[in-house]
């Protein structure tokens, strides 16, 4: 008995010095510390996002060519830009197109293969590897060299159409069918969206779907019930990282189609880097890009808000249901 | 009932796959091909063309691949080493020590991962002009070295906290610095999460076209993504040569990903969302 005392007073004592030594750690001298161990991050925050981004809404105000010093001009590249450049507003409505397939055919498909892959089978991994490689590639000009070669009038895609009889387009060269091809090589790239959705269906325990076998759900109600609101906030978290990079989309247009064909697939970033490294109107691209920064803002927000309707949080009183 | 559904998983898992992986199944045989080969509906050629990949190789009067090829692995080794190194030290400030507006700086820093990178692209580009540093690497190589990039930071933060703190405490109580158990603990700890950062590191600089296409401009100091892009703009391209040389230069991620393929997959699954 008296050594059991003893015992505990003795883990008392050194959980106290523990405590002391946390408190000692905590205060003083980390502060300094932890400035000096995310310095690296910090100096490039400040130097190459910070400063440019004030530096973008400046020159947003002014003409710029980089070789003489920027000229203000006020509005004037804004009221342009929305009065009197049908360049932008036909940009704009290619990636809102864009956008707008490309995101819930990802989440689809990236959705549906990774509940197909979140099973014990043999050979899993080798179905991952195939399923992620072009991923991997995916963004590369390799591949888009690739892609138009495959969808050009005499490409391979029309052959194997030809099999069936049906007469294939110059699917490239076609205004109707070009930001077509462009969304599927999109999504053909759905790997990474799909491995953060497998991430979060192993996290999903086992014993709520175990339960409502016993219960007697069908599998399409477990899906409903227990699937979907369990994966809401991976699938939030990949909406709004889909909408943003899709925003962004440049390589496959600026290599396959250059824009067109009668700018079919003349994005937004191909238009805003057209404007700043061909024509050197750095002013104008500046303000074209505030306007970006302002839609994505603006949809991220709207994201966010609309989120507490459909995300579910285990946090907030999930074992009640 | 349990192996029918299995038969059916296997079978959408595999026909999946193949649908997966045909373009690039094709793109091998294309590889071979005759141009006017390449417009019959044929996997193989009849004659496989290995002339595509010298000739290929050598399409510019200038410099043969090797040389493009030098310059990408010459930028992935100032990437990867900045990136990994970078991206450790910044992670263990967030995720171990405790300073004045962590929390700010931290929401910052996943901010930053939404932001559209056409907004800073302009007065970046004018910096590096204004430093005589365009056509050069350091625009490319230069921002690796502040972290790493947001998303790396967040990724190794997440691991670091999963280890547990006893470890940091007792060397604490040994008289260790935060330095020292940054070298001595934390480093070795978070190899494998820094093999993943490696990996992601690597294949995508090696895919991040838009930073090579705006800052590099003399064939010279050509990567291999700008020297497809100049095969490409040729005004009669050898569609089969051409073919052949995307091959060669999405290899060496194709390799990575083989040998890695474990770190790459399990590596985001296990650390990435872990909180």
């Amino acid at each position: 008995m008296k050594r059991m005392v003893a015992e505990t007073k003795t883990t008392a004592e050194a959980e106290k010095t523990r405590r002391a030594v946390r408190k000692r750690a905590k205060t003083g001298d980390t502060h300094l510390a932890g400035y000096i161990f995310i310095s690296p991050w910090l100096i490039g925050f400040l130097l190459l996002t910070l400063w440019p981004i004030a530096q973008s809404f400046y020159l947003s105000f002014t003409d710029y060519s980089l070789l003489e010093d920027p000229v203000w001009v006020g509005t004037e590249n804004y009221v342009n830009i929305f009065t009197n450049d049908s360049t932008f507003t036909k940009s704009l409505g290619v990636t809102f197109l864009f956008v707008l397939f490309s995101v819930p055919l990802k989440l689809f498909f990236s959705l549906l293969v990774a509940m197909a892959l979140n099973q014990k089978l043999k050979g899993m991994n080798l179905y991952r590897t195939a399923i992620y490689f072009p991923s991997l590639i995916g963004g590369s000009i390799a591949v888009a060299a690739l892609w138009r070669n495959m969808f050009g009038l005499d490409g391979y895609i029309n052959q194997v159409l030809a099999w069936f009889g049906i007469q294939g387009v110059g699917w490239i060269s076609n205004p109707d069918t070009s930001l077509g091809t462009l969304i599927l090589l999109n999504t053909w790239q759905f790997g990474s969206t799909m491995v953060i959705f497998l991430a979060g269906l192993k996290q999903i325990p086992q014993e709520l779907y175990e339960s409502a076998a016993v219960d007697g759900a069908a599998k399409i109600r477990r899906f409903i019930s227990i699937t979907l609101p369990m994966l809401s906030p991976v699938m939030f978290f990949n909406l709004i990282l889909g909408v943003i990079g899709s925003f962004q989309t440049f390589t496959s247009a600026f290599i396959i189609t250059k824009g067109g064909p009668v700018n079919s697939t003349y994005v937004y970033a191909l238009y805003l880097y057209e404007k700043a490294f061909k024509h050197y109107q750095m002013g104008y691209a500046s303000a074209l890009a505030w306007i970006l920064l302002a839609i994505v803002a603006l949809l991220t927000i709207v994201n966010f808000a609309a989120s507490r309707y459909w995300v579910f949080y285990e946090s907030e009183g999930g074992g009640t249901k | 009932m349990k192996l029918k559904s299995k038969v059916t998983s296997h079978l959408f898992l595999s026909l999946f796959s193949l649908l997966m992986l045909y373009p690039v199944i094709w793109w091998v045989g294309a590889s071979l091909k005759k141009t006017e080969e390449l417009s019959l509906p044929t996997i193989w050629p009849k004659t496989p063309m290995w002339e595509n990949y010298s000739k290929g190789w050598h399409f510019s009067s200038e410099y043969t691949f090797a040389h493009f090829f030098g310059n990408s692995l010459l930028m992935e080794l100032g990437n990867v080493f900045g990136g990994v190194l970078t991206a450790a030290i910044v992670a263990y400030g967030f995720g171990r020590l405790s300073f004045k507006l962590r929390g700010f700086w931290f929401s910052i820093l996943l901010l930053t991962m939404m932001l559209p990178g056409q907004v800073t692209i302009v007065p970046q580009y004018i910096l590096f002009n204004k430093l005589g540093l365009v056509d050069s690497y350091v625009p490319l190589v230069l921002p690796h070295f502040f972290g790493g990039g947001a998303f790396f930071i967040f990724l190794l933060v997440q691991f670091i906290r999963g280890i547990p703190r006893d470890l940091d405490e007792a060397a604490k109580i040994d008289g260790a610095s935060v330095y020292s158990i940054f070298l001595r603990i934390i480093f070795p700890l978070i190899k494998p999460a820094l093999m993943t950062v490696a990996i992601f590191t690597f294949i995508w600089s090696w895919d991040d076209f838009f930073a090579q296409v705006l800052y590099i401009s003399s064939v010279e100091k050509f990567t291999v993504g700008l020297a497809l892009r100049m095969f490409i703009d040729q005004f009669d391209i050898q569609w089969g040569q051409l073919l052949a040389m995307s091959l060669l230069s999405v290899l060496p991620s194709m390799l990575i990903f083989l040998f890695a393929q474990k770190h790459f997959v399990e590596g985001i699954a296990t650390t990435g969302l872990k909180g």
